[in-house]
């Protein structure tokens, strides 16, 4: 199977030249060959999966499929899925099965798609290289076929998949499933998107339910898409968005569905360059995909001009606190009574929460809950976690002037670089990964506009190049026309494992998953 | 003339010849960077994160950073419920802190607070009805201890056993460290 993208294998079901059977059968298949990367922490049950893809037979035989009928689609594990474990790749849930579904889960299942399975993930989304999951680091598909020079010799030159959904963007990549879903709070559906050459929409706050998607961030939290190309991510989005009333922050305005502007007209269009993506550590290779993408839609006719985001610097510092302190507020609800692992003193409440949670958690979430409590300290709450939300309207602010300004749309970069490697990745604690590896992403989360990251070169160590585009909000239709015409551009080669014999990967062998 | 040479993107193909096996043929099409191209891309970078390591700022400018001692990380733990392993994990707290710190670099005077992004619509409000019900066994379906139709917790209301904070005792600059030094 050679990049199947969601469009061509709908309408392949649709003239019969295959069926959902096949289809389910081809990407099962991939996910057992590709095992090794580790992207799924859960793979549905054979049984169900072949009942599925009988029921969305019917339908294609009776000539009314819906519209994902007999697509294989995964989602990352913090959505909840009825009797399903939804584990959020935490030793604390790791016997949770939810007794209802995500609306985005729901969603999907009603128009016919195929969930295949729940993907590996940073502990509770917080992580940006998907290393750290009970489950063990996710590695990129790319592994399998890009040869990073001498290092890869060595057992820690594979490249990462970025994070924290870094199992569905592996899953896409790989083949086991055609889209998956994974959240963005800080970037973390772009991220890995960017680092295993695919698309990924971070769609406007409000526009898709956050119903059943166990929170991280809940001011900033969506769910977010994951596909190989732009007008997948287009059907996808135009499938699960509109009002939900059981998320009281998804907006009211009954959702039409849009048009994604096949032959966007570009000489009406205004991009800005915000000079304040342009920082240390930016690669060589990303600025010039970044220039040479702003070049051509300058060439195309665009109007495009440098701008200023004056607040954007301070995005990772004000998302950092932002977080650790609705992290500290959200994980009390894990405390081993209602669900999820118990653990310890049956003599005292307290004492079982705290060892539970002692037991429950890794570093990281700990971590973030007692900085957020600090924060909150009656002491700090002015001086920290006020000062973080009046620095988060500054810079919604400075996105607000300049779409009023009459500029469309924004182009930046999505990461700093192509896909690290493990070795240098976890040189580092999460925190300053995350404070690198966000640098571009969460300014979108912070101001709650939509983004989408789009595949548009290969580094000269045969790996993805993205670049990322951001609009006003609500403008997600318009910001999925100029991102397939950046698409159509640059023709992006997808992986293609179509040819491959040796689907093993060293990391398992190694001693990594020991010291992660 | 650029313009003439980049009609079209996507000219440039980039051949890795050092594949696995030989047999795989990947060819790619980039984005050929258009150098001469009055590009609206900075050259340089335009700012530098701030890296207590590595760039020194002026930390006279920005209030200090708060201390960390024993009394407070028992208060962290006590409301956190959850403890400082090691001395790696206070250490990290600091750094989280000093970290949080660098906002002060930005001027916030007369700018209110922003809880959300939603702050200028109406969220929608459902009709103060029962839509839903008859779940108990739903929703006790994944507790490890039931009792009828209830959860059982051990008894509440008994403090926390005082921990033992040896273990970052190298850290924690307090009195009762220095009495153990001495």
């Amino acid at each position: 199977m050679k990049s199947l993208t969601v469009k061509k294998a709908l309408k392949l079901l649709r003239s019969r030249q295959i069926s959902p059977t096949d289809l389910v059968h081809m990407c099962c298949e991939r996910m057992k060959e590709t095992n090794s990367l580790n992207y799924m922490i859960h793979e549905i049950p054979s049984d169900i999966l072949s009942h599925q893809a009988k029921i969305s037979e019917q339908s294609y035989l009776q000539g009314r499929p819906k519209a994902l009928d007999g697509i294989p689609i995964a989602f990352k594990d913090n959505f909840c899925m009825k009797d399903t474990p939804t584990t959020c790749g935490s030793r604390m849930l790791l016997n949770y099965k939810p007794p209802y579904s995500a609306t985005m889960v729901e969603k999907v299942a009603r128009a016919g798609g195929i969930i295949v399975g729940k993907t590996n993930m940073d502990e509770f989304a917080m992580g940006s290289g998907s290393l750290d999951s009970w489950f063990g680091p996710v590695a990129n598909p790319w592994n399998l076929v890009a040869r990073p020079g001498r290092e890869a010799e060595q057992a820690s030159g594979w490249v990462i998949a970025g994070g924290s959904s870094g199992g569905s963007a592996a899953a896409v990549a790989a083949g086991a499933s055609l889209a998956a879903f994974g959240s963005d709070t800080g970037g973390s559906t772009r991220n890995p998107a960017s680092y295993c050459g695919l698309v990924g929409v971070k769609a406007t706050y409000g526009l898709l339910s956050r119903h059943g998607l166990v929170p991280l961030v809940n001011s900033m939290d969506v769910p977010g898409i994951v596909t190989l190309t732009v007008e997948d991510a287009a059907i996808l989005l135009d499938t699960v968005a509109g009002h939900d009333a059981r998320d009281s922050t998804s907006v009211c305005e009954t959702y039409a569905p849009f048009e994604m502007d096949r032959a966007l007209d570009l000489s009406r269009v205004h991009i800005g360059i915000p000079r304040e993506f342009h920082t240390s550590g930016l690669s060589a290779e990303v600025r010039d995909l970044w220039s040479a993408t702003a070049d051509a839609l300058d060439r195309a006719g665009a109007k495009v001009s440098q701008v200023s985001l004056p607040h954007v610097q301070h995005c990772l510092v004000c998302y950092h606190v932002l977080c650790c302190c609705e992290v500290a507020s959200n994980f009390s609800r894990y405390t081993g009574i209602e669900f999820g692992l118990r653990r310890g003193s049956e003599e005292s409440t307290e004492e079982l929460y705290a060892e539970t949670r002692h037991h429950g958690f890794n570093d990281v979430v700990r971590g973030r809950i007692l900085a957020g409590n600090f924060f909150l300290l009656r002491k700090n709450f002015d001086r920290f976690f006020l000062k973080a939300q009046r620095i988060r309207r500054l810079i919604g602010e400075d996105f607000r002037s300049i779409f009023s300004a009459g500029v469309h749309f924004l182009l930046t970069p999505t990461t700093l670089t192509e896909a690290p490697t493990f070795a240098w990745f976890s040189q580092k604690d999460n925190r300053t990964r995350c404070a690198e590896q966000d640098i571009f992403t969460t300014a979108a989360n912070l101001a709650g506009v939509p983004a989408v990251s789009v595949p548009l070169g290969v580094s000269r160590r045969g790996l993805p190049l993205s670049l990322q585009v951001m609009g006003p909000h609500f403008s997600d239709a318009r910001l999925l026309s100029l991102a397939h015409w950046l698409e159509q551009q640059a023709a992006f080669q997808h992986l293609d494992l179509s040819s491959t014999n040796n689907f093993s990967h060293a990391h398992l062998d190694s001693q990594d998953i020991d010291t992660c | 003339m650029q313009r003439l040479v980049c009609k079209r993107l996507g000219l440039g193909i980039l051949r890795l010849s050092d594949q696995p096996g030989g047999s795989l043929q990947y060819c790619a099409n980039v984005l050929r960077p258009a150098a001469l191209f009055a590009s609206k891309v900075p050259e340089q970078p335009t700012w530098v994160p701030i890296d207590h390591d590595r760039v020194p700022i002026d930390h006279d400018s920005l209030p200090e950073v708060p201390e960390i001692d024993l009394a407070l990380v028992e208060q962290l733990e006590r409301i956190s419920l959850v403890e400082f392993n090691n001395e790696a994990g206070l250490r990290r707290l600091r750094e989280a802190v000093k970290f949080a710190n660098q906002m002060h670099v930005v001027d916030t005077e007369g700018v209110e607070p922003m809880d959300s992004v939603l702050e200028d619509r109406e969220c929608y409000l459902r009709s103060d009805e029962v839509t839903d019900g008859n779940c108990v066994e739903d929703v006790m379906s994944n507790a490890s201890k039931v009792e009828e139709q209830y959860f059982v917790a051990p008894p509440g209301n008994i403090p926390m056993k005082k921990r033992d904070k040896e273990h970052l005792s190298g850290i924690l600059n307090t009195p009762t460290d220095g009495d153990k030094a001495s």
